[in-house]
């Protein structure tokens, strides 16, 4: 669930509003959280140390993420369950924020919690798939990861490596979530359905 | 960007990063090199890498001795441990591709960050598609292609010659020389980006004949095309017109961004401008 302001019509008091947003999101548990400045709530790190390899915080700071939030923009929070998504839809509506807020998933999905909630769909804008010289493409398993993050930020080669890292059992698909989470530059990127992807890839190999 | 061989290890995570992939181990130099005309500026190995900021003597010394021993350090996959990627200053045409390719960097023309796109994400405040309308964006390049912009222009000028117009908060339309042939201004033809969006608005009688123009079109360039059809839905939240059309047209309607009609106008400018845009309808 993503909110946006409107450049020129709704955006002078907008920072306030889409702050709000993220931290009235945290309660129900999101996946990920994330604005598109800055990233999601897993960050890359300017001065790693050398022992992290052995022990790096894979913990999400979702309040950071709020903190960080400087200027009007995207902002989202990624939920991996229809009933959180919901009550937080409950919440965005009584706040009222006045900002466009959008649902993107499947589109029995959203139906399902603007019905539940009470509110009419406004626009619907359908996404109809990849067309042209699809055979540029890489298989749906790489494709599943790489497009998670919207703007394709997640490389098809480091999707396909952390394919590969699971399948040999060099790191767990919770540790390789996290590096394709990194370079996702929205935080739309949802490490569950991604651990979900990983584990399938792996259990293919049998 | 550009990698600093001072200080690049070789250790080739960066490869694997690279949306394009455009770096690769130069075994001339033995170091990471960047293929400037494939690179689209997306900083994401700069962005995204961690950075260590190591000794590179030391590492290099260290990932010597043991591949001598025939042993593999198993490193983190997502860092950088010498910190060697350093961005250029861009110049015009070059600096077009980061303005398409990086999403942290807001378009010039828009404001936007992204793709630099409202699209419908903004419709209940914008009012940019109407009932009766369509809108259609049309992605270049993404995921992993990228484009270039005479691939975007033989879209472009083929949309023109139909009849269409292009959202004018766009940023590939202010790049256009001539909206009415949908030309794009040739000193950035070559120019090579991550994902680039023509957005265009038509009637919904014109939804088939606009597709299957569109489909023309595509199996006449080298990338890839990812289509979104943006509608405004009824007082009731349904939209049963250009559904079936889509669907009559083969495509299976499964995802969809829905805009659930919470934003409002809240500039005071906006305001007064809405109110005057009404009266004068009014009249």
């Amino acid at each position: 669930m993503f909110a946006i302001c409107s450049r020129g019509k709704n955006d002078k008091d907008a920072l306030p509003k889409l702050r709000q947003f993220l931290q009235m999101a945290i309660p129900f548990k999101p996946v990920n959280l994330g604005d598109a400045r800055h990233g999601g709530c897993l960050r890359p790190s300017d001065k790693l140390s050398p022992f992290n390899h052995w022990n790096r915080d894979l913990t999400p700071d979702l309040e950071e993420v709020v903190r960080g939030l400087d200027a009007p923009t995207t902002v989202a929070a990624v939920f991996d369950n229809r009933v959180a998504a919901i009550d937080f839809l409950k919440k965005v509506k009584e706040a009222d924020l006045g900002v466009s807020i959008n649902i993107s998933t499947s589109i029995e999905n959203a139906e399902a919690c603007c019905h539940e909630v009470g509110i009419p769909r406004h626009s619907v804008g359908y996404s109809l798939g990849f067309e042209g010289k699809t055979e540029k493409l890489p298989n749906t398993q790489t494709m599943m990861l790489s497009t998670m993050c919207g703007h394709g930020m997640v490389s098809h080669s480091l999707a396909k490596k952390m394919i590969d890292w699971v399948k040999e059992g060099r790191r767990t698909p919770e540790e390789a979530v996290t590096y394709l989470a990194r370079f996702c530059s929205c935080g739309v990127f949802n490490p569950s359905r991604a651990k979900r992807v990983l584990e399938d890839a792996r259990h293919a190999m049998k | 960007m550009k990698i600093n061989p001072d200080k690049c290890v070789a250790c080739g995570n960066c490869t694997y990063v690279c949306p394009m992939g455009a770096i690769y181990i130069d075994p001339a130099i033995k170091r990471a090199t960047i293929d400037r005309d494939e690179c689209v500026e997306c900083y994401a190995c700069y962005n995204g890498l961690s950075k260590e900021n190591l000794n590179p003597t030391m590492v290099r010394t260290m990932r010597k001795v043991f591949q001598l021993m025939r042993l593999r350090f198993d490193p983190e996959p997502d860092v950088c441990p010498t910190n060697a990627f350093e961005p250029d200053e861009l110049v015009w045409p070059r600096v077009v591709r980061r303005a398409f390719s990086d999403p942290r960097v807001p378009h010039e023309s828009t404001g936007i960050e992204g793709r630099g796109t409202e699209e419908v994400k903004t419709n209940d405040v914008s009012g940019r598609v109407k009932e009766g309308e369509v809108g259609f964006t049309i992605e270049f390049g993404r995921p992993g292609v990228g484009a270039r912009f005479h691939e975007i222009e033989r879209m472009s000028m083929k949309l023109a010659a139909a009849g269409v117009d292009f959202e004018k908060k766009n940023p590939v339309t202010t790049l256009m020389t001539d909206q009415k042939t949908g030309r794009i201004r040739e000193d950035i033809l070559n120019e090579k980006v991550m994902s680039a969006i023509l957005e265009i608005k038509t009637t919904i009688g014109k939804t088939e004949e606009i597709i299957r123009l569109v489909k023309e079109v595509e199996a006449e360039i080298d990338t890839v095309v990812a289509l979104g059809v943006g509608v405004r839905c009824d007082a009731n939240g349904d939209e049963n017109v250009v559904a079936p059309i889509l669907e009559k047209l083969g495509y299976g309607l499964h995802r969809a961004k829905t805009n659930i009609g919470l934003g409002r106008i809240t500039n005071p400018d906006a305001i007064e401008a809405a109110r005057k845009e009404a009266a004068g309808a009014a009249k």
